[in-house]
């Protein structure tokens, strides 16, 4: 293989280096490289956004991005959400309201919405369908997971 | 230092909140197959048929093999021997042997050490066909004179399974009916689209048995249809289901993937997985069966049901797969929740050169209900009444029978329509809110769990096995399979009420045939009942003997000593057993308890009651109990475009008795969900050669959140006297119902019956266009 490169980034805060192939997705890079498997795969071309992760702090569907587009980027994946060994807000919400059934597209929703809260801690309820709507999810209804979304939101700006 | 209050440990029967597992499922720390990796595992993939219905005259693997990375390879001969999870219907192979059957039927598996090499390999495979007349439509499948898709079927046709039930007095009923209506109907083919692709990762240990992780609902039929195909005793198999991304049904049967997995691991020495693309999941389908129906009802002047006449053709695919159970499901559920007396049903599931469908949730039985429920509608409209009341007044009895001799215990379905009426308004408004807007209601009743296995036996359906040890730790052993829906709570939920323990004090290890004992599997919405019921006869006896030990201890009656008492939190030994006066620590008491009994392992297992039935032929069909829906859907009809909203679901369902608040209404919110994908855009659609149209997410469309309407729950508590602390199931139930709300609403917007769903806006623009022109509504 001779087009191959060695990247270099920051995952979660920490640096982190592949020896990849020039076609590598992003979604390949942190599954099969770097062994991040929260990450999901859903369906390759980017309707599902099961594996939404941040780059540089906005959402992006890593089965349709470039690994090597990534070069010196900060990416943050579910494995670095949790704080201090504690769930997120957010994720804390979900887990009550079982807003995660089967779970294979929670880390993406939940990608969505630390994306969401961080940049509009006040959206409003058009604000959350609207970034909902690039993740699909076939078990909730969507009903918990907005319940938990409105949760979290009401949870982190009135921290108990 | 200050010492916290102790508090009892709550019940956690019925209460809101976190799964015990749900921590692994909101960190992305579950592992799903394709998570997994093991040393020295390569990567499969498939080349698919590109013929609807061929001979294969020859395959040239030559290219393929010769690229570098390329370490194995198998064909359909070297897998003859035909399995499927139905005995009377085994018809599959993992790779097509001799002939395809369908446009992407597998017909050779490649492995390599990547998933890419196995991909290109793929590509340079080629296959030669010879071309045989495709079966593509229900005239076709039903035309004798037309080529046999399966020639070994025991029939010289493409009928899978005809079933044909007559019970009453149909023409009598007909005779003295005040109204008869009768109309045909069409229900689309859709899919499930769970979001984890099928999944499968076989190694061979160095005993030379096989392990194999899979993405199943069903470990124990896939453990032995693997076992079966690969000519190997079922005990030198192990199937363990790691975390399932759902399945919906999709995930009933053994697969490509499963099997091949095995095979190449047995052949190479080995692990070889394989993970579905998602093109190829929706060609492994076992979706909805598009359903063709002719249905014929009278009603009395007082809107009394008094005669039910019933036809279907269900287009199957290229496979049984539980088509035979499909059949008579078309049938069996037909009467419920109603109190029908005269009644009968013909229905069919045929052969066709598409994918195989299979049993989606709601199997065979939401497409009748559409018909029925809309059909019930249109007969009110007739009669002057209101469509709530006259269902009310046509519900079955709680312990009665129905005409076709289901035993029926609890029934909560009045009070299900009660709850939806009133909270939707749906008296007042229905007819009142302008043109454009309207409400529908549908009612609806499925089984919990089938009284008769699939395959002949007389041993129990679930069996859960518990072990409590001196360190304080319960485990409880289950074979069910968790794809989502929270069985593991349920478990941990039901032993730790007996044990006055918290349920994430209660490990659940599941889905694993080597190490816990056999569940049949996350199908017929069985799972809560019976192996629900399988836990509590596995905790009760080890309870008792808990007990007996601490009243010894404390010189006390039995009968005083409670669990679950308030104990200080930093001694960290758990809650207390005992009584008002005294008491010890949980691990105490499971100490004394070790001390004068022994071991505290238990097993309980759970039979349905042998049920007898009026009719000899009636096995498929029976539950030990029936679970009730009804639901009230409010729409916006754009008559401009078409376009059909769904604003909002009022759904009350009677799930026995609530286990955890939360997870029930997610069952049933993801209930109504499926129902509104189907009702507005989900199906599964075919050009016409038998290729398929939409095999990715986008194409295939279904509801995001932007479509998916406010959903309202009401939990029904009907406490079943069988079900486990009176508990009925909650996932599937309530999915029937939706789609014929829906309908019934856009008939209230807009005045238009639709009878095919979905209901797309060139179908509304289409019926709008003929009430315009003067046609029949």
């Amino acid at each position: 293989m001779s087009n191959e490169l060695v990247l270099h980034l920051v995952v979660n805060g920490e640096p982190a280096r592949a020896l990849v192939p020039a076609s590598r997705t992003l979604l390949e890079l942190l599954r099969e490289d770097l062994g991040l498997t929260g990450t999901k795969h859903g369906c390759d071309v980017g309707d599902c956004g099961a594996c939404t992760v941040l780059v540089n702090g906005l959402p992006r569907l890593a089965c349709i991005t470039v690994a090597a587009d990534c070069a010196g980027e900060h990416v943050d994946t579910i494995e670095g959400v949790a704080v201090g060994g504690q769930p997120s807000a957010i994720q804390a919400a979900f887990d009550h309201h079982v807003a995660a059934q089967c779970g294979y597209c929670t880390p993406g929703f939940v990608m969505t919405l630390t994306h969401l809260f961080t940049e509009e801690p006040e959206a409003d309820e058009a604000s959350l369908r609207h970034a909902l709507g690039s993740n699909i999810c076939r078990c909730t209804g969507y009903v918990k997971i907005l319940a938990a979304a409105r949760d979290a939101q009401a949870r982190m700006r009135n921290p108990a | 230092m200050s010492v916290r209050q102790p508090t009892p440990v709550p019940d956690p029967i019925g209460s809101y909140g976190a799964k015990i597992d749900g921590r692994e499922r909101i960190s992305g720390a579950a592992l799903f197959v394709a998570d997994l990796k093991l040393p020295r595992m390569v990567h499969a993939k498939f080349v698919r048929s590109t013929r609807a219905h061929a001979r294969i005259v020859r395959i040239h693997l030559d290219a393929a093999l010769a690229i570098p990375g390329v370490v194995g390879h198998c064909v359909g001969e070297e897998l003859p021997r035909r399995y499927g999870v139905i005995p009377v219907a085994q018809d599959e192979t993992a790779l097509a042997v001799g002939k395809v059957r369908y446009i992407g039927e597998p017909v050779v598996c490649i492995a390599a050490l990547d998933p890419e090499t196995a991909h290109r390999a793929c590509e340079a495979v080629r296959v030669e066909y010879e071309d045989i007349e495709a079966i593509l439509t229900i005239e076709a499948a039903l035309d004798p004179a037309r080529p046999t898709i399966h020639e070994y079927a025991r029939k010289p046709s493409n009928i899978l399974r005809r079933v044909h039930q007559n019970y009453g007095n149909v023409d009598a009923g007909f005779a003295e009916a005040a109204v008869v209506l009768e109309e045909n109907f069409d229900y689309p083919g859709s899919t499930h689209v769970a979001l984890e692709s099928h999944a499968a990762l076989a190694r061979v240990e160095p005993d030379g048995k096989l392990t194999l992780w899979s993405s199943t609902q069903n470990p124990h039929y896939v453990h032995r249809d693997v076992a079966r195909v690969l000519g190997l005793r079922d005990q030198d198999v192990r199937l363990i289901k790691p975390a399932v991304g759902a399945g919906y049904g999709g995930k009933c049967d053994p697969f490509c993937s499963d099997i091949c997995a095995s095979h190449l691991a047995r052949k190479l020495g080995r692990p070889v997985r394989i993970v579905l693309e998602r093109e190829e999941v929706f060609l492994a389908h076992r979706g909805r069966h598009p359903t063709r129906m002719w249905l014929k009802m009278g009603f009395s002047a007082e809107g009394r049901i008094t005669a039910v006449d019933f036809k279907a053709w269900a287009d199957g695919g290229a496979y049984a797969s539980y088509g035979v159970v499909t059949s008579y499901y078309l049938g069996v559920f037909m009467p419920l929740p109603y109190q029908l007396e005269n009644y009968r049903f013909e229905s069919h599931r045929l052969y066709t050169n598409k994918p195989p469908c299979g049993p989606k949730r709601g199997h065979g039985a939401i497409q009748p209900r559409f018909a029925l429920e809309v059909l019930l509608d249109r007969a009110a409209g007739r009669l002057g009444l209101d469509p709530a009341a006259m269902r009310r007044d046509n519900c079955v009895e709680a312990n009665s029978e129905t005409c076709n001799g289901l035993r029926v215990t609890s029934v909560g379905i009045q009070a299900c329509i009660d709850a939806v009426v009133q909270a939707s308004g749906y008296t007042e408004r229905r007819g009142k809110l302008g043109p454009g807007r309207g409400l529908g209601i549908a009612t609806s009743a499925y089984m919990c769990g089938a009284l008769h296995p699939i395959y002949q036996n007389e041993m129990p359906h679930s069996t859960v096995q518990i072990k409590i040890d001196r360190s304080g730790e319960v485990v409880v052993y289950s074979g069910t399979a968790d794809v989502g829906q929270g069985s593991n709570h349920m478990l941990a939920g039901l032993v730790a009420h007996r044990l006055g323990l918290h349920p994430a004090d209660i490990r659940v290890l599941e889905g694993d045939t080597s190490l816990t004992p056999v569940d049949l599997g996350s199908y017929s919405s069985r799972v809560t009942f019976m192996a629900g019921n399988a836990a509590l006869l596995a905790v009760n006896p080890l309870r008792e003997r808990i007990v007996a030990a601490v009243a010894e201890k404390l010189g006390c009656d039995p009968a005083e000593v409670s669990f679950g008492r308030p104990g200080h939190a930093d001694r960290g030994d758990g809650p207390r057993v005992g009584t008002d006066t005294s008491d010890v620590s949980w691990v105490d008491a499971v100490w004394l308890a070790e001390e004068k009994s022994g071991p505290l392992v238990n097993a309980g297992g759970y039979t349905p009651p042998k049920i007898g039935s009026r009719f000899r032929r009636q096995s498929v069909g029976p539950s030990p109990a029936y679970s009730f829906t009804a639901q009230v859907a409010e729409v916006v009809v754009d008559e401009e475009t078409g376009m059909v909203a769904v604003e909002r679901i009022w759904v009350a369902h009677d799930c026995g008795r609530v286990l955890n608040l939360a997870v029930v209404e997610g069952q049933i919110e993801g209930c109504v969900y499926m129902g509104v994908g189907e009702a507005l855009c989900e199906e599964q659609r075919y050009l016409p050669g038998g290729l398929i149209r939409a095999p990715s997410i986008l194409e295939y469309k279904l509801p995001t959140v932007h479509e998916s309407p406010e959903v309202t729950v009401f939990a029904i508590e009907s406490h079943d006297p069988e079900g486990p602390l009176g508990a009925k199931e909650a996932g599937e139930g309530p999915q029937l119902s939706t789609v014929p709300a829906i309908a019934n609403a856009i008939f209230d917007a807009s005045g238009v019956w639709l009878h095919q769903p979905p209901f797309t806006p060139e179908r509304v623009l289409r019926a709008l266009d003929a009430r315009a022109r003067g046609g029949p509504p």
